[in-house]
Order: structure tokens, then sequence, then C-alpha cells
């Protein structure tokens, strides 16, 4: 990798600071993930819950590193003209009428076709050569002259043949174009896969990451992000918030919350300028929390509980 | 310096988790990334190279605490050897550590003896006895014995205090093998058990199988699915379509500047399944069950319909309740009875004849045995009439087929296909194919 991320990431412990600073609190696998990646020039591929951070993760990691970000959001019907590169057709049909124009001025000098073929082929094929061609994200991290962190977001929700293309550029830094050939990468980006585990993961593109889980975090972990999160919160309503998320989660949902609903929820309550978990406000704000109505319903009940026994870890 | 990590690696393979030559390399390079340590480090740095799945980092880690723990010393003995003992010619070397306490020496030795008698190869409980036995005698056993006969003459005290001290010697050496044992050869011996469960007849299976052989039909599913429920449309690069080529192009006077290719659409399969739920092929209908609704994502629409004396849809019943129950459920409301497929074909003629179209494949798991009643063959002409196919799935061996009351040989020459299925291995065979015919 380069001189710079070189510099900045020279122990685990420097990545967590690094990736703290940045706004992102690690744990220490997290920060073990980032620091092997960076040594071994491996991508991660980050599995996990919706809303545990895989994708702020890239950012961080992009804002602390000072590099660009380059992210490409994957879907269905994905394929390489929209992920790797384009021709610019348009710019290559004014070529050819261009060439229309001056054919006769080029091949003025021959005077039998042998002779006006021959003349043609001193000519380099510029048709398909770079100067047509649309680079798209994958492209684009290739050719940073800097590098840049990758983000190929929810790789699980394209297709097995896109995985499949995937993998030149996932171990050997490069792409192939047919008409030009391999493109390798100036400085090989940091690459950061997500997947929602929507469908699983052929073994071939796993077996070229690090595989890392991101769970739910633990609440002292917890509370530190919603401090990075929401800095204005005192200190026993963060407690209390994230004590009775944890319980929360406990409970059989269809959709359990994850952080990024602790931290709308703690904002929220900022707003609503709360100072102590009360039953009455959870109930009304408790659709930040939980995104289906039977999970509602059935949190509702147990609210007063909940609220108790938070109140009790808070204190 | 690497083979106590390779060591290990065997041993995460045992514990299920899948690691291949590269990727033990790269958790090679990602351990002297982080070094030895810092513990927490390091089984993170494995279990980011090594763990490809949430299960799998579960089994490393209960894999790495078994593996490390057994690399500490033991404890040191309560007590101490009691007094010196008198010079007795020349005590061997087992004998001066376990005289003087040294619990590293002995550590050292039974490490080492370890290693030469190969202990990572172990696979079997039967081999315990064996091993340790090795063990004991590569540290140098006989010497021992030879020792303490002497002493015993000598000094009884002493040689009193010996005999302890090698009791507890054999408990750990026994301690360590039995340690290795569960270290590396959960794989091997769950591996075998699946391998004779797969070929096991499905109507004489043992009761306490039945949850292991639903873990493999679940598994055998999953494999399924994942290679079946892709996309069904695939391009067909290599022939072009003219005519949408030339109507795309249009408004570049005709210039294919984009093409279009040929498709081939995949169908995926329509699926009724009637199964005999009688005595004799219940359990094999159980299975068939279970298979077919783990893999529902791979199919498109599936009824099941379940018979002995009469038939009935059970759709429902496996929809909305847990597979094991609804199977339970089913077996209770029809099955157990004697058969009559006569009936039963009467029964589905009557409902549900019109549900069958040109695409739709009907599987009829039945060993044909109806009992000397009327076989109603001129039905089952029909399905297979007006099914894409009629494939008929039997339990039995082929030999009996037409013996008895078996009208098995009379329904064959309706149905695109029959075959003998009693073991989860041909199971897996007939819904492979079942998925994989092209529409």
């Amino acid at each position: 990798m380069t001189a710079r991320t070189d510099t900045l990431v020279t122990s685990i412990e420097a990545v967590e600071q690094g990736l703290g600073a940045a706004g992102y609190i690690a744990s220490r696998q997290i920060a073990t993930a980032v620091f092997l990646a960076e040594r071994l020039e491996k991508p991660i591929l980050v599995e996990g819950p919706a809303g545990v951070g895989k994708t702020e993760l890239a950012k961080a990691l992009a804002s602390w590193l000072g590099l660009k970000l380059i992210r490409m959001q994957c879907y269905e019907g994905l394929d390489e003209s929209k992920a790797l590169y384009e021709w610019k057709y348009g710019k290559q049909l004014l070529y050819t009428q261009i060439l229309k124009d001056k054919l006769g001025e080029v091949l003025g000098h021959a005077d039998t076709l042998a002779g006006a073929l021959r003349q043609l082929h001193s000519f380099g094929d510029i048709f398909y050569s770079e100067e047509f061609l649309e680079p798209r994200p994958l492209l684009q991290a290739l050719q940073q002259p800097k590098g840049c962190v990758l983000l190929i977001d929810e790789v699980d929700k394209s297709e097995q043949e896109f995985e499949a293309f995937l993998l030149e550029l996932l171990s050997d830094y490069q792409a192939t174009i047919p008409e030009i050939g391999c493109i390798a990468a100036i400085v090989p980006p940091i690459v950061i896969l997500t997947s929602n585990a929507g469908r699983d993961l052929g073994d071939a593109l796993k077996r070229r990451c690090l595989h890392l889980h991101i769970g739910f975090p633990e609440a002292r972990l917890e509370s530190r992000i919603i401090e990075t999160r929401v800095p204005g919160i005192e200190a026993v309503l963060r407690q209390q918030i994230v004590g009775f998320v944890q319980l929360l989660r406990k409970l059989d949902l269809k959709k359990l919350p994850s952080v990024s609903e602790t931290i709308d929820w703690a904002r929220a309550l900022l707003l609503l300028h709360v100072t102590s978990l009360e039953t009455e406000m959870v109930r009304d704000t408790l659709n930040l929390l939980l995104k289906y109505e039977a999970d509602m319903q059935a949190a509702a009940i147990q609210v007063p509980d909940l609220v108790a026994r938070a109140g009790r870890a808070g204190s | 310096m690497h083979e106590p990590l390779l060591r290990f690696f065997r041993a995460a393979r045992g514990a299920g988790v899948r690691i291949s030559p590269a990727e033990s390399i790269d958790a090679l390079r990602a351990v002297e990334a982080v070094g030895y340590a810092d513990r927490t480090a390091l089984k993170d740095a494995l279990a980011l190279s090594l763990a490809k799945s949430l299960e799998e980092k579960q089994a490393l880690d209960a894999c790495f605490e078994l593996y490390f723990s057994a690399a500490a010393t033991p404890e040191q003995p309560e007590e101490a050897p009691a007094a010196p003992p008198p010079e007795s010619g020349e005590p061997g070397e087992l004998t001066q550590a376990l005289l003087a306490g040294d619990q590293a020496a002995l550590s050292a030795a039974m490490a080492e003896a370890a290693e030469a008698a190969g202990l990572s190869e172990i696979r079997l409980f039967t081999q315990v006895n064996q091993f340790a036995r090795r063990i004991l005698e590569g540290m140098g056993l006989e010497q021992l014995e030879r020792d303490i006969a002497a002493l015993s003459a000598q000094a009884p005290e002493s040689a009193r205090a010996q005999q302890r001290a090698r009791a507890a010697l054999g408990e750990q050496v026994r301690e360590l093998v039995d340690r290795n044992l569960v270290l590396f050869s959960r794989g091997e011996t769950e591996k075998l058990r699946e391998e004779a469960l797969r070929n096991a007849r499905l109507t004489a299976l043992d009761r306490r199988d039945l949850a292991r052989m639903r873990v493999i039909v679940r598994a055998m599913a999953k494999r399924l699915r994942d290679r079946y429920a892709r996309p069904r449309r695939r391009r067909n690069r290599g022939q072009l379509d003219a005519r949408r080529t030339i109507r795309r192009n249009a408004g570049w006077g005709g210039v294919p500047f984009i093409t279009h290719w040929k498709q081939r659409h995949v169908e995926k399969p329509r699926l009724m399944v009637l199964c005999d739920v009688s005595g004799s092929v219940a359990a094999a209908a159980e299975f068939l069950l279970l298979f077919l609704y783990a893999l529902n994502e791979a199919l498109s629409d599936i009824r099941a319909f379940a018979f002995s004396g009469s038939l009935i849809e059970v759709s429902q019943i496996l929809e909305t309740l847990e597979i094991d129950a609804a199977i339970g459920e089913i077996m209770r409301s029809i099955g157990f009875g004697s058969s009559n497929y006569g009936r039963a074909l009467a029964d589905f003629d009557a409902g549900f004849m019109a549900a069958v179209t040109r695409r739709t494949t009907v599987l009829i798991l039945g060993d044909g045995r109806g009992n000397f009643a009327d076989p109603r063959t001129d039905i089952l002409k029909r399905i297979g009439e007006r099914a894409k196919r009629l494939i008929w799935l039997n339990p039995e061996a082929r030999t009996s087929w037409g013996t008895g009351d078996s009208d098995m040989l009379r329904y064959a020459p309706y149905c695109t296909l029959v075959t003998q299925c009693n073991t989860l291995r041909r199971l897996e065979r007939v819904v492979a194919e079942l998925l994989g015919a092209q529409g």
C-alpha cells in the first residue's frame, strides 16, 4: 500500500484510535481486520445485520486515511458495463465520421489498394483504446494514483455471475478488458465488501477475503458509540437508552433494533428534552426502534418492565 | 515455528471449519503480522482469515480454546516425593524428573513422546489406551519400572511415593490423549456416521438417528437449492438474436451497436407430490416431504397430497406448521392405515385433476401395494398424459415389484420414470434430476 497508509496503520491500537478519531468506535476485532487487510493487502468481507455500521466502517476508514472513497452499490442485474467500464459510443461514432472525411487525406499517397491497407495499418487502432473508455467505479478505483477505499456495498444483492467477475479484481487488483488487455491497479485499493446475508456468497469469493462478522455491540461499546455520535446526551440517559435497547434485543422480534436505530432514538430523545426514560415516552417513540407493527405490539406490553430494568442498570 | 499452527488447522478441520491450503497460508501470514504475544489478537487473526461464516467462527472459537489450553502446562501435583532416595545404580531421566517433581521437564518429555507417537493421528476412541501406552513408553516407562523395583528393595517409603507419582503421570498422559482425541477425531467420526446414514435404508432407521437424518436432509436440500435457485434466465452468448438486434438498433440506421443474444429459460418445476403414508412407506414419505419443503426456494409451486385409504391435500399443514410437527400431524390424521391406491387415485381425479397442467411434474411415492383393490391404472394414464412428467418413487427393491399385491408393474408403463428410492442418497439424486431438467 502507499507510504501514507503504512505510517498510519502501524498497529491494531493505532487503527482503533484512528477510526475513533474519524467518529467510528471499532471493536478490537474490527481493528484487527483493518490492520490485517492493510498488511496482507486483502479485501475485507463484512457481514452482519443491517445497521451495525458495515458501510460506516468504509467511510470512517477513508476519512481517517485521507483517501478517496469509491462506492459501488450492488443490485440485481448489475453487470460489468455498469461496474467496470463502458465504451463511449457517441464519441466512437463521431470518430468514425471524422475518419470517413479524412480518409482521402490519410490515404492520399497510396495508389493501390494494398498500399492503402498498409497505410491504414500503420495508424494505431484507437477505436478501442482508453480514450474512448468510460471508467465505472471499479476501474476508477484501479486508476486512483494515491489509492482509495473501494466499498462494494451489499454484494449479496448482485448475481452469482457478477461475483465471479469480481474474483480477478479481489485477488490480483486488476481487471481485464477484452479489447485492451489487463489493467492493473496503480496502488492497490483497500477493498471492503458488505453483505446482509441475503444469499450465501460463493466459497471462491469468501476465500479471497478476510471474513469479518459485526454483530450487535455489547453495552459498553454501544454506550461509547452513542457518546461519539450523539455528543449532547447525558451519561445517565445514555446508559438507560443502551440498557433498554440491549434488553429489547433479547425479545423474540422480527427485526431487532441495531446501532443506527439506537442512535436515531437517542437523537430523538435529546430533541424532546428527555432526561430519564419514562414508560409513556418510550411507547410513543418506539417506532424509531422497531420497524414492524407486530414487533411494536409485542414490545409495548413489556415496556414498563424493560424501562424499570434499564433504569436500574443505568443508575 | 509453524508446526503448532498447522496442527491447529487440522484440529479446526475436524471441528467442521473448511480450510484450504491457500487459506492456511493466508492465516500464517496473518499470524505473522499480529504476532503471538497477544492471545486475543491471535484468535481474531485466525478467525478473520479462516472462518467464513458465523457457525464456523463459533466452531473455530471453541477449537482455539481447547487447543491452546492443551498446550498450557499442567498443574503441579499436590505432593512432591518425600525424601531423595539413596543412590541405586543410574536412575533414568524420567525417574529423576519424577523424584525432583520437575513438571516442566515432565511436560516437555510428554510433548516430545506424543509427537514421536504421532498423537495428532488419533481418530477413534478405541485407540486411547494404545496411544497412552506408546507415549509412556516413549518417555521411558521401562526404565522407571526397573528403578521402582530396585528402589522398593532399598527404600520402600520412597518407592511408594514413586508409585503414586507414576500413577499421576499415567493420568496426565491419558488426559492429554483424550484431549487430542476430541480435537482431531470429531470430524472423522461424524463423517463416517453421516456416510453410513446416507446409505441406510429409510424404512429401517433407528429412532435416535432421526434428528441427525433431518440435519443431513436439510444440508442436502440447501446444496441443491443454492445450485438451482439461481436466476432462471441465462444468456446464450454464442447465438445472436437477429430480429431483436435489428429492432433495437433501428435508431442507428440498423448499425448493430447493441447486440441481443438468445436466451435460454430454465423453468422452475411445478410439483404435485402424492405420498403414500401407510405403515410400509411412511418413513420414506417423511423424508421426501422434508426434502421438498426444505427446497421450496428452488421450486415455483408445490402441492402435497397424502393418502393411505383415501387422499387429502396436506399443503396447508406443511406450510403453516414447522416441518416436524406438520409431518406428525399428517401421520395422525391419515397415516398408518392400509393403502388403497385405486381409491386414492379416484380421489385425486375427482378433486385435483384440473390442476395438473402441461407444466406440472407429478411425483408419486409409494410401494404400489393396493391390497388387491382395483389399481385404477386408467386414472394414472390420464395423469401421465396431462402432466409434463410423472415420476414414481418406490422404496421397495426392484426385485419385489409385481410380487403379491404389488401393482407396480401395471403402473410402470404410464410413468415417465420409475425408480427405486430407499436411501437418502437415491432421494437426493432423484430430486437433483428433477430440478436440473430443462423446460
